[in-house]
């Protein structure tokens, strides 16, 4: 009963036929502010935590969260091989924080036997700020999506510490360090534009879905 | 290719702000926050799928059985669980030791438990929360308890349960009672919610807060008495973020089977069949205690104000 009324209060099925249907990564995290965020932009918003699930959307944000734990679960549940090959296959994928790690090709400081899906020709460093007490929110500069900086929230965050020649920096921190990347239809943020009212990554996002889909039509 | 091997963020950052704090909360939510009381049993909830550690000397179960001044662990103890593992890393003071939170900050620690389960070292004031830099998680048995944490500081809540039992009968009647008070709010109009205010012993600001949100400002976990898979399922089930799990892993049969198995649960909460697939073969839950057996003095609950 509780469970239907979580996704009543998602507004999961409310606009079904309106925007297009991006599925949010649920098996851990802060999913649902990542839906409502996405709900209020006017998407088609389900939570995805089966294979079956995967099908259906047209595009995919993985939460903030503990990495190694949605590592795990998509891998015992059967979603990191359909997730991988959906990647492939050019599925609009956005990572916030374990989002991030989990698109990253490669991870350091991961915990033993820990994988990532990879897609994002990137090396990124897992907790890289250190403890909690590390954590901290600034402003950013991301001439990609206006000129506006946009206020970021990092709880002990990864950062990107190479880009390689497929993905493209986005946002750095004023020592350089790098927190944003974009290559084709994925997108990774150390941050968390989801917890802050920030919807300028959502919408770039969901440029991409709605991109892909109106190609696929075609 | 970006390079840098600089420590500091950008000079203008902010931390310890509330959404630093609350936002780590956040980030738990659908987790299994276990008690480990050695660096071994820390790897073995990592492993196991924890999305974070609480590092103690003795599980409550052991407190309990063991009787005595309960108070924060040994400095060692703690930054040896810290060095072995890299997801965050919990810690409880005891309720009103301001001084022992202060040296868990120094030790580094991701969140400050202030925790009924250890002996309180106030019975008048808890600490203020808002003077750190870590952020807090609080027990509460109802809706009040929790606004009065929240107003000091705490950026997560868990209710309370009975811990050390494994009977999880305390954990549902507190999660129960802080939801349905919650709900209660959510139909009254203004003027009634002045008298609430003062009935919950709560500041009115959050009280109105809550009526017009229908939730607490901060993420609300359950504790105390969660020993299997199925009773992970029914927190979630009755509306908590996430669980923690204190004696009922390290004091079962197979710590390693059962701690995994408790994490999928709480991920499919609402699908039986996993949580039956979850729960087979799991050996012994922990040996409980019925809360109705424990006489009043040796409730852990009822620590706290």
């Amino acid at each position: 009963m509780t469970a239907n009324l979580r996704s009543e209060s998602l507004g999961v099925g409310d606009s079904a036929a309106a925007g297009p249907h991006v599925g949010v990564l649920a098996l851990q995290g802060d999913f649902r502010e990542h839906a409502h965020v996405l709900t209020r932009l006017g998407a088609h918003v389900s939570l995805v935590r089966r294979p079956e699930e995967l099908d259906a959307v047209d595009g995919l944000v993985i939460p903030g969260g503990e990495s190694s734990v949605m590592d795990k679960l998509s891998r015992t549940f059967g979603l990191a091989e359909p997730l991988q090959a959906a990647i492939a296959d050019g599925l609009p994928v956005y990572g916030t924080c374990a989002g991030l790690i989990m698109l990253a090709d490669t991870v350091l400081d991961a915990i033993a036997g820990q994988q990532s899906l990879g897609g994002l020709d990137v090396v990124v460093r897992r907790n890289a700020f250190g403890s909690q007490n590390q954590s901290f929110e600034t402003d950013l500069d991301i001439p990609a999506l206006g000129e506006e900086p946009m206020h970021a929230v990092f709880i002990r965050g990864p950062v990107v510490e190479s880009v390689g020649a497929a993905a493209t920096p986005l946002a750095a921190l004023a020592d350089g360090r790098v927190v944003a990347v974009e290559q084709g239809n994925l997108l990774g943020t150390s941050f968390h534009p989801e917890i802050t009212g920030e919807y300028r990554f959502h919408e770039y996002f969901l440029g991409k879905v709605r991109a892909r889909t109106a190609s696929a039509v075609e | 290719m970006t390079e840098s091997s600089m420590p500091a963020p950008a000079a203008t950052s902010l931390t310890g702000s509330s959404r630093v704090k609350r936002g780590l909360a956040e980030m738990l939510k659908g987790g299994v926050i276990m008690d480990v009381v050695t660096p071994e049993q820390a790897r073995i909830a990592e492993d196991a799928g924890a999305v974070a550690v609480m590092a103690l000397e003795r599980v409550p179960a052991d407190i309990r059985a063991q009787g005595g001044v309960a108070r924060m662990s040994d400095p060692d103890l703690i930054e040896a669980i810290i060095a072995e593992v890299s997801i965050p890393v919990m810690a409880k003071a005891r309720i009103g030791h301001f001084v022992e939170a202060q040296v868990l900050q120094a030790l580094d620690v991701d969140y400050i438990d202030e925790s009924e389960v250890l002996s309180p070292a106030d019975y008048v004031n808890h600490i203020d929360k808002w003077a750190f830099n870590t952020p807090f998680v609080c027990g509460a048995t109802n809706l009040g308890e929790a606004l009065r944490r929240i107003n000091e500081g705490a950026a997560m809540i868990r209710s309370k349960g009975e811990a050390g039992t494994g009977d999880v009968s305390e954990a549902t009647k507190h999660i129960r009672k802080i939801t349905s008070e919650i709900n209660q709010l959510k139909s009254m109009t203004r003027d009634e919610l002045y008298v609430a205010a003062k009935d919950l012993q709560a500041p009115y600001d959050l009280v109105l807060e809550i009526a017009e949100t229908g939730k607490l400002p901060v993420v609300l976990f359950t504790a105390g008495g969660v020993a299997t898979p199925a009773d992970a399922a029914m927190m979630m089930q009755l509306g908590a973020d996430g669980v923690f799990v204190g004696s009922g892993i390290f004091k079962s049969g197979n710590p390693e089977a059962r701690a995994a198995a408790v994490v999928k649960a709480t991920t499919f909460y609402d699908d039986p069949s996993v949580i039956a697939d979850v729960s087979r073969g799991l050996g012994e839950a922990m040996v409980g205690i019925n809360v109705g057996d424990l006489a009043a003095p040796h409730r852990l609950a009822e620590r706290g104000w």
